[in-house]
């Protein structure tokens, strides 16, 4: 069962797992985190209150995340085929991954940024900083160390979704994982590729955890 | 120059259950270079005044003049100017907790536009005047709560203000601790001419430092002038109370003032044991003999549901009842005995 083929195979599936879940959660935070923040700025009490506006992304938010993510990969097939010119393979399937991704970031990085002490805005806003300033060097800034421990959350998150587009041929650990374990009842294959997966969201968490502990100043 | 001018301030808040006067048509006039205290009890509307004469609250009516200047004709971008002009420090600090010291005073420079290393510069001539040189490349949370302040105070001292608004800056403070930040306080006044706000419920710091004291109540103020008058001729009751409270006082005069009100009838001492605790028994008592009960002193704590504690009661003079009244209390259970040693 070990044949060098079958090992080349897993090396490329460890390969495009990290190709789609880097890539993704790139691609969800270039959108995620401005959706953070705009909510954050424009819920009621944050720095700009803006009522429509809150409301219009939280419910879009909401209505992103509460489909599972397996239904929206075939739900938005033909808006993926439409971007990257076929619906199957594992650049395809970042499309439905960003898509996962943008909302449930952007929700954390919308907590995080709440968790700012309100008493150093004050402050900020009593130096005369502008709403650009306090949202850059302040809110970002102070809520560093919650934003990469929410970082290392997606990126685990995206990880396991990227394992599920293996279902429909997303390419990839999950991939391989369901056409060895589940449709040639092939445990030993399944396995490894299990055992893989739980080892790249450990060096993720482990990795994140060091860098947030590293940069935090709190203590 | 930069004195403050409120003029019929008021501010409502819109709360779950209908408004909030915070501010009931408040003015007020503060001299330029002049240390002015602000005190009340926490809910008068204090702090909601301070953060009117930045307009980090804008008030719902009235106008508040800086340099006869009113803040409500500045655009927004006017207004951020404005308020580099007037610095402001906190009860609570509020550093930013990931930068460090240096970097913290830095952040007033670079709003002005300064680059890094002027920045940098000016920073560290400022946590000198602080006495925190040492302490540049610290963060934050190595700092004690008094160090913390000083970190604040040059950090509010960047922007080169003519006004220091200090929101309860002493609140979270030692009595130590107090005393120093309000002497590098006056410092700060008479080295740079600023005028500062002082906002606390402590009159003691009021004492200390201010030259001239408004003492507020439920969103208004009651009294207002020279700190030295109001503690030698305290007209409102707000600031009677105030002044008693202060222990460096000379709560002598309180004492007398109060004493010959409570003087008077036979006082017994009554222990709540267990089952009292449901029935209103003093109120009972009243209500039972139609005759004044004087409560001079209660200790009473909610132990399990159960009413623990004692109470010392006077009895009105000359009354004819005190024996019934007596029986009245021990057959709810609550035991009774004079109150020798009652010293207030």
């Amino acid at each position: 069962m070990w044949t060098e083929e079958v090992i080349n195979m897993i090396i490329k599936g460890i390969g495009e797992t990290l190709y789609m879940t880097v890539v993704s959660t790139v691609l969800g935070y270039l959108f995620g985190l401005p959706l953070g923040v705009l909510m954050t700025v424009s819920d009621k009490d944050g720095l700009r209150p803006n009522a429509a506006l809150y409301k219009m992304l939280d419910v879009i938010a909401n209505i992103t995340r509460s489909i599972p993510f397996l239904i929206l990969l075939i739900l938005i097939q033909p808006f993926t085929a439409f971007v990257v010119g076929k619906s199957y393979g594992s650049t395809a399937t970042i499309v439905p991954l960003v898509v996962a991704a943008i909302p449930f970031i952007g929700r954390m990085v919308e907590s995080s940024l709440k968790e700012v002490d309100k008493g150093v805005i004050e402050a900020a806003r009593s130096m005369g900083a502008s709403d650009m300033r306090i949202v850059m060097k302040v809110l970002l800034v102070e809520a560093r160390t919650s934003l990469i421990t929410g970082g290392t959350i997606a990126i685990g998150t995206i990880l396991g979704y990227s394992a599920m587009s293996g279902t429909v041929g997303g390419g990839g650990l999950g991939d391989i994982a369901v056409r060895y374990g589940y449709f040639r009842y092939d445990m030993g294959i399944m396995i490894v590729t299990v055992i893989l997966l739980v080892l790249l969201v450990q060096v993720f968490q482990t990795v994140g955890m060091a860098i947030a502990n590293r940069l935090d100043k709190r203590k | 120059m930069s004195g403050i001018v409120i003029e019929n301030v008021c501010k409502t808040f819109l709360a779950k259950d209908g408004t909030v006067e915070a501010l009931k048509n408040v003015s007020l006039t503060i001299d330029s270079g002049d240390i002015y205290g602000i005190i009340g009890m926490s809910g008068a509307g204090k702090s909601t005044l301070v953060r009117c004469m930045n307009f980090l609250e804008v008030p719902t009516e009235g106008r508040v003049m800086i340099d006869g200047m009113s803040l409500g004709d500045f655009s927004e971008k006017e207004l951020r100017k404005q308020r580099e002009d007037i610095g402001m420090i906190f009860q609570h600090f509020n550093l930013l907790m990931q930068k460090s010291v240096l970097e913290n005073v830095c952040f007033p420079l670079y709003i002005q536009g300064q680059k890094k290393p002027e920045a940098r510069k000016r920073a560290a001539e400022l946590l000198e005047i602080v006495g925190l040189s040492d302490k540049q490349n610290a963060y934050p949370a190595q700092l004690s709560g008094g160090q913390k302040q000083r970190v604040a105070i040059a950090r509010a001292l960047a922007s080169d203000p003519k006004i220091l608004l200090c929101d309860e800056a002493t609140s979270a403070l030692d009595p130590q601790t107090t005393s120093s930040i309000l002497e590098l306080l006056q410092d700060i006044n008479k080295q740079f001419g600023i005028t500062i706000v002082i906002i606390t419920h402590q009159m003691s710091v009021v004492r200390e430092v201010c030259n001239h004291v408004a003492i507020m109540k439920e969103g208004e103020v009651v009294e207002t002038g020279l700190v030295s008058e109001i503690f030698s001729n305290p007209q409102s009751l707000v600031a009677r109370e105030l002044i008693s409270k202060d222990k460096g006082s000379d709560t002598e005069n309180s004492r007398t003032a109060t004493q010959p009100l409570i003087k008077s009838g036979e006082i017994i001492r009554i222990v709540f044991s267990e089952n009292s605790a449901f029935e209103p028994v003093i109120a009972n008592l009243i209500l039972t003999f139609r005759e004044p009960v004087n409560i001079l002193r209660a200790d009473t704590k909610n132990v399990g549901g159960v009413a623990k504690g004692e109470m010392i009661l006077e009895f009105a003079k000359g009354s004819t009842n005190v024996e019934a009244m007596k029986a009245f209390l021990k057959e709810r259970g609550l035991a009774i005995g004079e109150a020798i040693g009652y010293v207030d």
